[in-house]
């Protein structure tokens, strides 16, 4: 008798024909005993179904019932269903809504189902566990009409209310919200008096303002629009905007009451567009900053023009796609390893590059240009021979994707928010090292004077090495941040080169500060321009801004002063 | 100030009796003026020492190059200032042209439209832009190929020179400019045909592009250009405007203690070379057959200076040479090895800044040549 249930299951699952598989449930029908076994229960269940119709209460009867009433039975049924406060009910309900709840021909048994190629993906409703798989011809859909689905819609959402999750209350007032009437609306007034949540309630007071919007009392249409003004979402622009209108509005106070909500309302929401463009201007200033911030070393600390610059972000990208490659079922961790791993890797291209090629070439500014821009065409066409010419894309962990929505008119997304943060912790660690470590204390000596520098003992030789490496690894580090914004192709660091010495050149060089504020500045100004102008024509601008300010202070921002400025 | 400096008369002729790299220049550009036509025209297709049309047209593209290449060796190999937005005033001679080339089609667009070009059909725009007007006339586009770039050139360079941005600021400042340029002609709005800029030329001043004539008429236009470009050159460089600024070149802060008003030095070199870009630009844009946004993209800006860095510097036989050797080389290997082309160019920068700090033409053991 044991071995029994199993063995059943696995014959169930055979595409039998149905007078051999109803002969099989037959024979074990006298064996079956167990009532967790749900063909064989369903097998009985069918029995008392026919047998009496009129009122199953039991969660299984009802649920077996749904196979075989009309349409009009399943009304009933679905009162039935709500009175068993099954927890299984918000499961069977969402199935039926959405066409996914079948009975199985050959038995009758209901199922929820999802469609798996062209076999059915079963769930067991009364017990919610996977129940196999089979050909989806052996099934007839349990159906609905409109005036069913609309019931249904409503009981789902009421059932939703009940749950002790707040976001799962809120996501089911919406919902009703959607299409109100009075039923949704008692409801909704019921559950105002038990709800604690504020975002809950928040959400209810506006639903019955909406309500009381088309009401035939002024008094109450008052009241409803004092309610409103408190909003921020477009939709309550939208009808308060419609009752400006005196077709729609008779009463002169409800119209001005509207008026005066409007321009609060735009006050508000105008407020919160600004911040959202300023927080878009610093997160596109933090990527202006973040690419051009190893350049501000290599070009501002040691005078050497790397055109390659670029090409060291972009093989920091790359290194992100390969090391998720790597490890594809740990996107999270995947990233942050990817972070220092680019950092050595751009670091090590850095170095290789001052030591084979730029060393030769201090003190001749123009021709260090040259020969690293030939570097940058090389390193392009060698990741389009490795990696394909193709762009591939580096997915973006949980933690980054999505928004941090903070009320009806702002909504930051994670990604742009985490890049500003990175900049910052990117920009405060090359500070330190800068300012507090004895590599930075050299690195600083050897910019400002060389020669001075060589004659204390310090290996100008190896700093230079070391410098170009932090920079190109700051680079690399860039080119992780940047493959979460956009494609990883051959062609990525190209197009921030330009920008990336706009912003050192604006800033000053040799000043970090200057290259932070700099990039700032240029991507916030360069989204307060966008909408007035496009995105061309704002990018147009501030190159020819830059030119311009470069005519007038040809230091940037921050000129540097002293001694140290005699050496550029 | 350009008289005063331009009054060496005689100066012309003693710089070209020295300069041997130009006497050979000359000499084969003279060669290839009376050869190719005769290669091309005379000789029947099927024979071995027939010149096909494609290459003469080809040739005739380097030779464009080469005159842009000398533009830039001017100011970067006598002036010292390197221009990494050379091809800014390159690509907008070839759109005057081309403005002119696409008025000349007439009716004959796909939209027959008499007055508008297709483009602008396409758009829905009813009237030809403002600065369309007058293009239709031959003289006119030819005075706006070395006006515009012109004038840019003015404007930039005043800018530039008088508030003494140098050294690799001015050539980042020249490569946001072409950048600039680059994204303004890609927009529809400009009225220069957006991203297909302009192309299906028929024909210029009454003659068919596409006939072997005028293909080799052109060459010729071009080859005589290019020895007219380069003798102007060699006398600019040979009078005492040249000879100042190559004083600047070699130390600017004495030039200007000694009294020189560096600027206007730098400006009129300046600006004399982007007009020499423009007529190249203007040269090559009825061979290739159009001109698009891409021509101002800032990589083709340094890809010129690379010709001059692999011929030479300071020479400007050098720069011919490198321009013409370097597109040479690109056509072959993008036909026989597309993916090497790049490393090849690549090893090329770094080679010759490295190792050819002359370029190919100091491989040439010097014998008596002394210019200064």
């Amino acid at each position: 008798m044991i071995p029994l249930p199993p063995l059943l299951r696995l014959l169930m699952r055979l595409p039998l024909r149905r007078c051999l598989l109803a002969a099989v449930v037959a024979v074990s029908l006298p064996l079956q005993a167990d009532d967790a076994v749900a063909p064989a229960a369903d097998a009985t269940a069918e029995t008392t179904a026919e047998a009496a119709p009129a009122a199953p209460t039991a969660f299984p009867d009802v649920i077996r019932a749904l196979g075989t009433a009309s349409l009009s039975e399943r009304t009933a049924l679905l009162e039935a269903l709500l009175a068993t406060k099954n927890p299984n009910t918000a499961a069977v309900l969402t199935a039926w809504l959405e066409d996914h709840l079948h009975v199985r021909d050959a038995d009758g048994a209901v199922f929820i189902t999802a469609e798996a190629e062209s076999n059915y993906a079963l769930t067991d409703p009364l017990t919610m566990a996977a129940a196999g798989s089979e050909a989806s011809e052996g099934f007839t859909k349990i159906g609905s009409n409109n005036n069913l689905r609309k019931l249904l819609r409503s009981a789902l959402a009421s059932f939703k209310l009940g749950n002790p999750d707040a976001a799962v209350r809120l996501a089911a007032v919406q919902e009703m919200l959607r299409a109100p009437d009075e039923l949704t609306l008692t409801m909704l007034r019921e559950q105002a008096k038990t709800e604690q949540d504020p975002a809950v309630l928040k959400a209810i007071a506006a639903g019955q303002a909406y309500a009381d919007l088309t009401s035939d009392s002024a008094d109450i249409r008052l009241a409803a629009v004092n309610v409103l003004s408190g909003a921020l979402d477009g939709e309550t622009l939208a009808k308060l905007e419609a009752l400006r209108e005196e077709a729609n509005e008779p009463d002169e106070r409800v119209r001005s009451a509207a008026s005066v909500a409007i321009s609060s309302i735009a006050v508000k929401r105008k407020f919160f567009s600004a911040i959202e463009t300023l927080f878009f201007g610093l997160s596109l200033g933090s990527v202006l900053v973040l690419a051009a911030i190893g350049l501000a070393i290599t070009f501002g600390v040691m005078g050497v023009i790397n055109m390659a610059h670029g090409e060291l972000m972009m093989i920091g990208a790359y290194t992100a796609y390969v090391v998720q490659q790597l490890m594809p079922t740990h996107l999270a961790a995947s990233i942050l390893i990817s972070i220092p791993t680019a950092f050595v890797v751009s670091g090590l291209v850095g170095i290789a590059i001052e030591r084979g090629v730029v060393r030769f070439l201090y003190g001749r500014p123009l021709e260090t240009l040259l020969a690293t821009f030939g570097i940058s065409l090389f390193l392009q066409q060698l990741v389009r021979s490795i990696f394909s010419p193709l762009n591939r894309s580096v997915a973006t962990p949980e933690f980054m994707s999505g928004q941090w929505v903070i009320n009806d008119a702002l909504s930051l997304t994670w990604n742009r928010l985490y890049i500003v943060v990175f900049t910052m912790v990117v920009f405060a660690a090359l500070q330190l090292i800068l300012r507090r470590t004895s590599l930075g204390l050299k690195v600083r000596a050897v910019s400002q004077n060389r020669a001075m520098a060589r004659s204390m003992g310090i290996n100008s030789d190896r700093v230079d090495a070391i410098t170009f490496g932090l920079g190109s690894g700051i680079a690399g580090v860039a080119g992780v941040a940047l493959s979460q914004l956009t494609n990883v192709g051959p062609n990525l660091g190209q197009s921030y080169i330009i920008d990336s010495f706009m912003v050192v050149v604006f800033g000053g060089v040799g000043n970090l500060w200057g290259t932070v504020i700099g990039g700032m500045t240029l991507g916030v100004a360069g989204k307060l321009l966008e909408p007035a102008v496009g995105a061309v024509m704002a990018k147009i601008a501030m190159l020819v801004f830059i030119i311009l300010f470069i005519q007038r202070r040809k230091q940037g921002l921050f000129p540097q002063k002293g001694r140290a400025a005699e050496g550029h | 100030m350009s008289t005063q400096t331009m009054t060496g008369q005689g100066v012309l002729i003693p710089a070209l009796k020295a300069d041997r790299g130009g006497q050979v220049l000359l000499a084969l550009l003279l060669i290839a003026a009376v050869v190719v036509p005769i290669f091309n025209l005379m000789i029947p297709e099927g024979s071995f020492f027939h010149l096909s049309t494609y290459t003469v047209t080809l040739f005739g593209k380097y030779l464009c190059y080469a005159l842009l290449a000398i533009a830039v060796d001017l100011v970067w190999g006598y002036c010292g200032i390197l221009s990494l937005g050379h091809t800014a005033f390159f690509a907008l001679g070839g759109y005057a042209i081309g403005m002119y080339l696409m008025r000349q089609i007439g009716p004959r667009g796909v939209y027959g439209n008499p007055i508008l070009p297709d483009f602008m059909v396409f758009l829905n725009w009813t009237e030809l832009p403002w600065f369309w007007e007058g293009m239709n006339h031959f003289p006119v586009a030819l005075l706006m190929v070395v006006l515009i770039p012109g004038l840019l050139a003015l404007g930039f360079g005043w800018l530039a020179f008088r508030s003494r941005v140098t050294g690799v600021y001015l050539s980042i400042m020249t490569q946001a400019l072409t950048f600039a340029l680059l994204l303004a002609f890609f927009r529809n709005e400009m009225g220069f045909g957006g991203n297909n800029g302009l192309t299906d030329f028929k024909e210029l001043l009454g003659f068919d592009l596409k006939t072997p004539g005028m293909r080799v008429a052109l060459f010729i236009t071009t080859v005589i250009a290019l020895a007219v470009g380069y003798i102007g050159c060699r006398y600019v460089i040979a009078s005492r405007l040249g000879r100042v600024v190559q004083g600047i070149r070699d130390a600017e802060g004495r030039t200007r203690f000694i009294g020189y008003q560096v600027e206007s030095y730098k400006l009129w070199i300046w600006v004399f070379s982007a007009m020499l870009a423009g007529i190249a630009g203007a040269l090559y844009v009825p061979q290739v057959g159009i001109i698009n946004p891409g021509e101002f993209a800032p990589i083709n800006s340094i890809e010129v200076v690379i010709w001059v860095a692999v011929g030479g510097r300071g020479t400007l036989y050098g720069a011919v040479a490198g321009a013409v050797l370097v597109n040479y080389a690109k056509t072959w290997f993008t036909a026989a090895f597309p993916e090497i082309w790049l490393y090849a160019l690549g090893a090329l920068f770094v080679g010759a800044t490295l190792f050819l700090p002359k370029g190919v033409v100091g491989l040439i053991p010097a014998r008596k040549v002394k210019t200064a």
